[in-house]
């Protein structure tokens, strides 16, 4: 299958991807130095603020128009959990509410788990 | 032994500081300051499988350095006051648990070198002819105790101070002839209130500008009567403190008045922020240093005031402020 | 003026006299580091599609990557230098969170396995999962009981 790079590297939506992510970050920047937030702190903001929107169907507008740039920052990982929930009850109800999200992070948890069990044996800490 | 006003104690024999050792981590090696010290370290391991344990060795290897240069025999060594930083000061118990030696663990956070001077001191009066006294701390466990994983890719405001690798050690000694720890004022805890964990040197700052004044209105003395004034690790933004509030109740020290956390590091070359801080911070500066200085006689009278945040991370996460102390002791030849 | 006169002119003096972040520069590296990082996982995203892979899988596969990405550059004591040159930059995309796992995992190895890296994996990252799973929870029982996504866009 030939891949058509004019279409992976469109300059439209990798610039929309640019600006979006850049400022979601500069907001996340602000908060470190005017207030005295520890990074768990701020990204614990991000995925509940990206939850919530998720939930409220507005997140997604976000996704539409910037594709990578809103769902690679911690929001669009918040937006996820609430679409996964969301998609669950759709389907099994009040039960899906709670094992909704926990699936819809389970991909990037356990790559990332998988990952560091790899990298421990190769690096000294 | 005499007391002097509220809380100054003067020597009728003052004990001699007879040597002095330091060992200091690879970053320090880059200061300012590298060609005084005894030993610099190319890694921060050291050949040991964790941090913890290098600072072990470091601590174990400052006071072999010491009692060997000193010529003296360890036998002759009446007891060891000795800290740290970590959880129950495992670093200088598990390093000296070799020594054999009579060994009191002292804690006083960054203040614990010159408050393991001054009670060596005071057991000079008494039963002990020698006294030997050792502090360290390292970078790398101290900010895994204190603060997030060195891995974590955070920025460390402008106001954080860097923790020295390394361990400071002396030989305090009945007999000699100098220079000599003529008075001790040890400090009162003092909390102004400041909670930032960031910003060490506004909380410690206040506690040495207590013992500071509380030493020259015990003594009499001036700030003119000493070549330095020197303070454990206040770092630029504590120093700056420091003269500010000693200025307002009437004291200038601008002029002889220096921060071993300052002295340590080049700050615009190795990102150090607000400078140097920890227990090996003052003990290092000394030790190295100041001591050299003292020897070669062009310091002949200086105050040493170390200063300490008495805090650990629980009290901060439970938003509690952080009380600062300071210990100073007056070396002179 | 006595600064030390009362706890609230300390804490006063103490603002004045503490230097402030670079804010400026800091926003302008966050920025382009961010959406540097973003714009990655978009081509990447793009190469799936034209894979022929499903918006979801693509997805997954772009999270995969990143962090694959972050936690060896974490490995190889690179990842701090970046966070400390762009802040908010590396922290906020998935990077960050990656960072945040495979950080005190390497970090209290030294304590073995299960107590050290299994115990202390999750405490920075432990309690962004917590509340992100929660939030997800109570957006799914609202959605059951108005069982509308957009409640308050009406």
């Amino acid at each position: 299958m030939d891949i058509n790079w004019a279409n992976v590297f469109e300059i439209s939506s990798l610039l929309k991807c640019f600006i979006v992510g850049g400022l979601i970050c500069v907001i996340g920047q602000i908060l470190i130095d005017k207030t005295k937030l520890t990074p768990a702190r701020i990204l614990v903001i991000f995925v509940t603020t990206g939850a919530i929107l998720g939930g409220l169907g507005i997140y997604q507008y976000l996704v539409d128009f910037a594709g990578a740039g809103a769902t690679v920052p911690l929001t669009g990982f918040g937006n996820n959990l609430a679409k996964g929930a969301i998609e669950a009850v759709k389907e099994s109800g009040l039960v899906g509410a709670f094992t909704g999200g926990v699936k819809a992070a389970a991909g990037r948890n356990c790559g990332c788990r998988f990952l560091w069990l790899h990298r421990s044996t190769y690096f000294k800490a | 032994m005499e007391k002097l006003g509220k809380q100054t104690i003067k020597f009728d024999n003052p004990p001699t500081i007879l040597e002095c050792s330091s060992i200091v981590g690879p970053k320090e090696a880059q200061g300012p300051l590298a060609k005084y010290f005894d030993q610099t370290l190319e890694d921060e391991f050291w050949g040991e499988k964790s941090w913890e344990k290098a600072e072990s060795k470091i601590i174990k290897e400052a006071t072999n350095m010491v009692i060997s240069k000193s010529g003296i025999s360890s036998q002759d060594i009446d007891c060891v006051f000795a800290g740290d930083l970590l959880n129950q000061c495992i670093s200088s118990s598990f390093g000296l648990r070799e020594i054999n030696l009579p060994f009191f663990g002292v804690f006083g956070a960054c203040s614990t070198f010159v408050e393991s001077l001054s009670l060596g001191a005071i057991c000079t009066e008494g039963f002990a002819k020698h006294v030997l006294c050792a502090t360290s701390s390292h970078f790398c466990s101290a900010e895994k105790q204190f603060r997030f994983p060195l891995e974590l890719g955070n920025q460390r405001p402008p106001s954080s101070q860097w923790t020295v690798t390394g361990s400071g050690a002396a030989i305090l000694s009945k007999e000699g002839n100098g220079p000599y720890i003529t008075h001790i004022t040890p400090g009162k805890i003092v909390d102004m209130g400041i909670k930032d964990a960031n910003n060490m040197g506004a909380a410690m700052a206040p506690a040495f500008a207590d013992t500071l004044i509380t030493h020259f209105t015990d003594t009499g003395r001036s700030p003119n009567y000493y070549d330095a004034i020197i303070s454990g690790d206040l770092g630029h933004i504590g120093k700056e403190i420091a003269i500010d509030i000693a200025k307002s109740k009437g004291y200038n020290i601008k002029s002889n008045y220096n921060d071993c956390g300052v002295l340590i590091f080049d700050k615009n070359s190795q990102d150090t922020h607000s400078g140097g801080s920890g227990c090996a911070c003052c003990a290092t500066v000394f030790s190295g240093y100041l001591f050299k200085q003292l020897r070669e006689k062009k310091l002949k009278k200086i105050l040493l005031i170390a200063t300490g945040a008495l805090m650990n991370s629980t009290s901060s996460q439970q938003g509690e402020s952080i009380p600062g102390i300071a210990h100073a002791i007056s070396i002179e030849l | 003026m006595d600064p030390l006169e009362s706890k609230k002119t300390y804490q006063d003096y103490v603002d004045k006299k503490s230097p402030n972040s670079k804010i400026l520069k800091n926003c302008f590296n966050a920025f382009w580091v961010g959406g540097l990082i973003c714009t990655i996982g978009q081509v990447i995203l793009n190469i799936c599609k034209e894979r022929g892979f499903d918006t979801q899988t693509s997805g997954t596969i772009v999270s995969i990557l990143l962090i694959g990405i972050s936690a060896f550059l974490t490995g190889l004591n690179l990842f701090n230098k970046i966070g400390k040159f762009a802040g908010a930059g590396s922290l906020i995309p998935i990077t960050g969170f990656a960072n945040s796992i495979v950080s005190p995992a390497m970090e209290y190895k030294s304590e073995g396995y299960v107590m050290g890296v299994g115990g202390k994996m999750f405490t920075v990252a432990g309690p962004v999962l917590v509340f992100g799973i929660s939030a997800s929870i109570l957006v799914g029982i609202i959605y059951l009981i108005f069982n509308t996504q957009s409640v308050t866009l009406v």
